[in-house]
């Protein structure tokens, strides 16, 4: 008899060449679609990249933030002081502001890692509040009011004469369409990564550390630094998202920028009624998450109160989320993060499986 | 006169069965030793028996009434108290808190409280302001024992009280079961150590893989038998 | 600046932050349980002493007494049927959901009183101060700081002095083993919530008669009470009167340099006693 480990099934390869698929023809979109549809693709996908990384840490690391829109906050505010202070271009700004997340992450993360649980939790909370606090001293760009972009630096962003050649737009359209390109991007490769990283031996002792540290460690696992690592990975990406996102937005505030509503709540809800621990959740959820807001958007207050709701009777009777009961249904896993041990019996050919997480 | 009493008992942890069809019982006053290796199932029927794994009800009947179903803050409310494995004192209780939260379950007024106590050990009086944990784990069984028998049980199950004490230690704590038992309490002593259990009890249950295997008064029954009933024919 | 004056006021504004922490250290201390809504929940108690209050014509003091047994019955009903479902190995469950009840709380706050400024109305007691020497005192502040003296020293009387003390330490130390004594851990807890809201009906008294509040304030209050409770370590409810007023402190002198500065104060105080001593200033000897 013979053993192999096998991490794929025939479902996931299939959904690779699908997923790959659905990227382009995403690509292409901005052809077709009215700059309103590009808008909402824009949300959407800026939320699902938010929510990846989230889930990365609470999900996969344990490691329950309430702090992310500290880097969201981080990476506008770096982007419009680069763009205003110093004259950069935003794209090559936004860029860069990931790293400004990825800075203000390590002094963060030396605080909150002192905390545990939900500890740890109230801790990147502060920590987000007294960024808030300070960039609201910051009078330059704007103190606790905010400021805009500077008409002249959207205008003229790198690739948008081309983009308004190729697709006969005007200025405007012509950013909402590099912000679109440039968020599908952003969400694939996050997607991308985080299935990279979940299916490397590094993501072998992510598990195990989530299902039980002490055994993880006597096997050798630094718990500790894998931490360290997917919290400052998280950072980066949240931190370049928000930089992206303030670019279409093109106007920012302390208020709106740290918002703990809208770049926490929203993306905790997503991931905990989508499915918490796993890539496809996220996905289902920031679906699901944008019907619901298109739906009851207009009743403000309620829209809020019926998503806290949802999240709390999702996180009582179905804490896997809505990709747990449909995989659990089905079987279905698109990003198959389990390792199978088969084996080769060689009397019949037949293989037999095993699951092993 | 019968007071506890287990027909066909068989307890699950999960998919897999632990205990097949156990029968034994329990008179007042007397003090029944279950022997047995490890993983023989000796721990699962004190669990069975203190509600902490639930059963069908009538497999296990407490002075005729079905209990096997219930819960064990149920059961300890019925007067079956048990001093688990491992003493589990609460680390921010005193010594004489733990004894008081064993009446936390009622039994005021019966033959034990905390001056009977302190007369059957007398060290727990003398340090009974003290942290549980501070004490030696000779001292620490004696408080696992008094916190028992603060709800002035009908039966004290008693798990592996020996565990891990020196002999003289063993001896003193050993020396107190008379005086309990002579309160008409049933005693239920699950051990290792063999020769111990069976020159404390009036009878005997030796467990194999899930199944008593011998029973009977020890003075009765050879060594050889007993031998046999512990490990297996031919081991 | 008066230094003795901003020093004073400090002192009495860390009674109310005690107060806000007093709640959540009990819940946390008995059960390992952070309630995300905890300062949502003082939100909710201070609505409905503003409700009675305006629709009975009573003082908010005497309207507390009514308040009280209801938020006794809100919060046992939360624990048995919502947050006990949440205990258990894992962190996330009860986290994410006293969050998702915090934006629920908050929401259903904004739909049914607007997102305007209320007050509970003390009357003369709101103006009201004494002197002492060099220092005029408000009487509310320091009515609020007694207070907070007093719950401390009630829910520690309860808690080594009572037999349902007694149980609490003893479920929280081991739940299963607790069973064994007779204990319902599930009722302990529901319990401990219980008593929790209790507290916050008396934060909630002093939040709405002292300053002006709306739907929106909760998680702020909940920031102050997590730091009030880490600066005075876990499970000591002595900590957390020092934590309070450790915050207190620095936001009333960051306040008295530059107004702006007030909550800023604060947090890096927070921030500094985690730098220098993790733990807190009164560890507890075990944990």
């Amino acid at each position: 008899m013979r053993y192999s480990i096998q991490t794929s099934t025939r479902f996931s390869r299939v959904s690779l060449a699908l997923a790959v698929a659905m990227v382009f023809m995403l690509a292409l979109l901005p052809a077709y679609a009215s700059r309103g549809l590009l808008q909402d693709m824009f949300f959407i996908l800026t939320m699902l990249t938010l929510a990846q990384f989230w889930n990365l840490l609470a999900g996969y690391g344990g490691l329950l933030s309430i702090g992310q829109q500290a880097f969201v906050g981080v990476g506008g505010y770096a982007m419009f002081a680069l763009v205003i202070l110093h004259g950069w271009d935003p794209l090559a700004a936004v860029a860069v502001a990931g790293c400004a997340a990825l800075l203000v992450s390590i002094p963060m993360g030396f605080f909150s890692f002192r905390l545990h649980g939900a500890y740890f939790a109230i801790g990147t909370w502060v920590l987000a509040e007294v960024l808030r606090l300070l960039v609201a001293q910051f009078k330059a760009l704007g103190g606790g009011t905010g400021t805009s972009l500077p008409r002249a630096a959207t205008r003229n962003l790198w690739g948008a004469d081309w983009v308004k050649e190729v697709f006969d737009v005007k200025s405007a359209a012509a950013r909402d369409i590099l912000a679109y390109w440039l968020a599908l991007a952003l969400a694939a490769a996050a997607i991308a990564g985080i299935y990279y990283l979940l299916r490397s031996k590094q993501g072998l002792a992510l598990s195990a550390v989530r299902d039980n540290a002490e055994v993880a460690r006597s096997v050798g696992v630094n718990a500790h630094r894998l931490k360290w690592q997917i919290f400052l990975a998280s950072a980066f990406g949240t931190g370049i998202t928000g930089a992206l996102i303030y670019l279409q937005k093109a106007r920012i505030s302390p208020d709106a920028a740290f918002s703990v509503t809208d770049w926490t709540a929203y993306i905790i809800f997503i991931v905990v009624i989508g499915g918490i621990g796993t890539i496809e959740g996220p996905i289902l959820g920031v679906l699901v998450f944008y019907l619901l807001q298109s739906l009851l958007a207009d009743y403000g207050s309620w829209y809020l109160l019926s998503l806290g709701v949802a999240g709390i009777t999702v996180m009582l009777f179905a804490p896997r989320g809505l990709w747990g009961l449909i995989s659990d249904r089905t079987g279905v896993q698109c990003f198959p993060i389990r390792r199978l041990l088969v084996q080769h019996s060689n009397k019949t050919g037949e293989n037999s499986v095993r699951n092993h997480h | 006169m019968c007071l506890l009493k287990t027909n066909r008992l068989a307890a699950h942890y999960n998919d897999f069965q632990a205990l097949f069809a156990v029968d034994l019982h329990l008179d007042a006053g007397e003090t029944v030793a279950i022997i047995g290796a490890n993983g023989a199932g000796k721990t699962t029927l004190l669990r069975s028996l203190c509600g902490a794994l639930a059963n069908a009800p009538e497999q296990i009947v407490f002075d005729g009434e079905p209990v096997g179903a219930l819960s064990a803050e149920q059961v300890v409310r019925r007067g079956i108290a048990m001093v688990p494995e491992g003493r589990k004192l609460f680390p921010s209780l005193s010594v004489e808190e733990n004894l008081q939260i064993g009446g936390y379950a009622g039994g005021a007024g019966g033959f034990w409280n905390l001056a009977k106590l302190y007369e059957l050990f007398p060290v727990l009086g003398e340090r009974r302001r003290q942290p549980a944990t501070r004490l030696s784990g000779g001292q620490q069984q004696m408080v696992a024992i008094g916190r028992a028998l603060m709800s002035n049980p009908k039966v004290l199950l008693c798990d592996e009280i020996s565990l891990g004490l020196a002999p003289a230690v063993i001896r003193d704590i050993y020396n107190a079961l008379p005086g309990i038992r002579s309160q008409g309490a049933g005693v239920i002593l699950v051990e290792q150590d063999i020769s111990r259990a069976l020159s404390a009890a009036n009878r005997f249950y030796c467990i194999m893989e899930g199944r008593v295997t011998l029973s009977g008064e020890p003075e009765n029954a050879s060594r050889d038998a007993i031998h046999d009933a512990y490990f297996g024919v031919g081991a | 600046m008066n230094y003795l004056d901003t020093v004073v006021q400090g002192v009495l504004l860390g009674g109310l932050y005690a107060l806000f922490a007093a709640g959540l250290s009990l819940v946390f201390g008995i059960m390992r349980l952070v309630n995300l809504a905890h300062g949502d929940l003082i939100v909710l108690a201070a609505y409905l002493l503003l409700i009675t209050a305006s629709v009975l014509g009573l003082s908010p003091f005497v309207a507390a007494a009514a308040v009280a047994p209801l938020m006794f019955g809100i919060g046992w009903l939360l624990q048995r049927h919502v947050l006990g479902r949440t205990l258990g190995a894992d962190i996330l469950p009860p986290l994410l959901v006293t969050f998702g009840l915090s934006i629920a709380l908050q929401n259903a706050l904004l739909q049914g009183f607007s997102a305007d400024s209320r007050r509970l109305n003390s009357g003369a007691l709101a103006t009201a101060s004494i002197d002492l020497g060099p220092v005029s005192v408000g009487v509310l502040p320091l009515l609020t700081f007694a207070s907070a003296i007093v719950v401390i020293i009630a829910l520690n009387q309860l808690f080594y002095r009572t037999e349902l003390g007694r149980a609490f330490r003893a479920t929280s130390d081991d739940a299963d083993t607790a069973r064994l004594m007779g204990i319902q851990p599930q009722r302990i807890f529901s319990g401990a919530t219980a008593i929790a809201m209790l507290v916050v009906t008396i934060a909630a008294l002093y939040l709405g008669t002292r300053a002006n509040f709306d739907p929106s304030i909760g998680p702020a209050r909940l920031i102050y009470a997590f730091e009030a409770v880490i600066i005075g370590g876990l499970g000591s409810l002595w900590g957390t009167l020092a934590g309070g007023i450790t915050i207190g402190l620095a936001q009333t002198i960051g306040a008295a340099i530059n107004p702006e500065w007030q909550i800023l104060s604060g947090h890096i105080a927070f921030l500094l006693v985690l730098l220098l001593k993790p733990r807190g200033l009164f560890p507890r000897a075990f944990d």
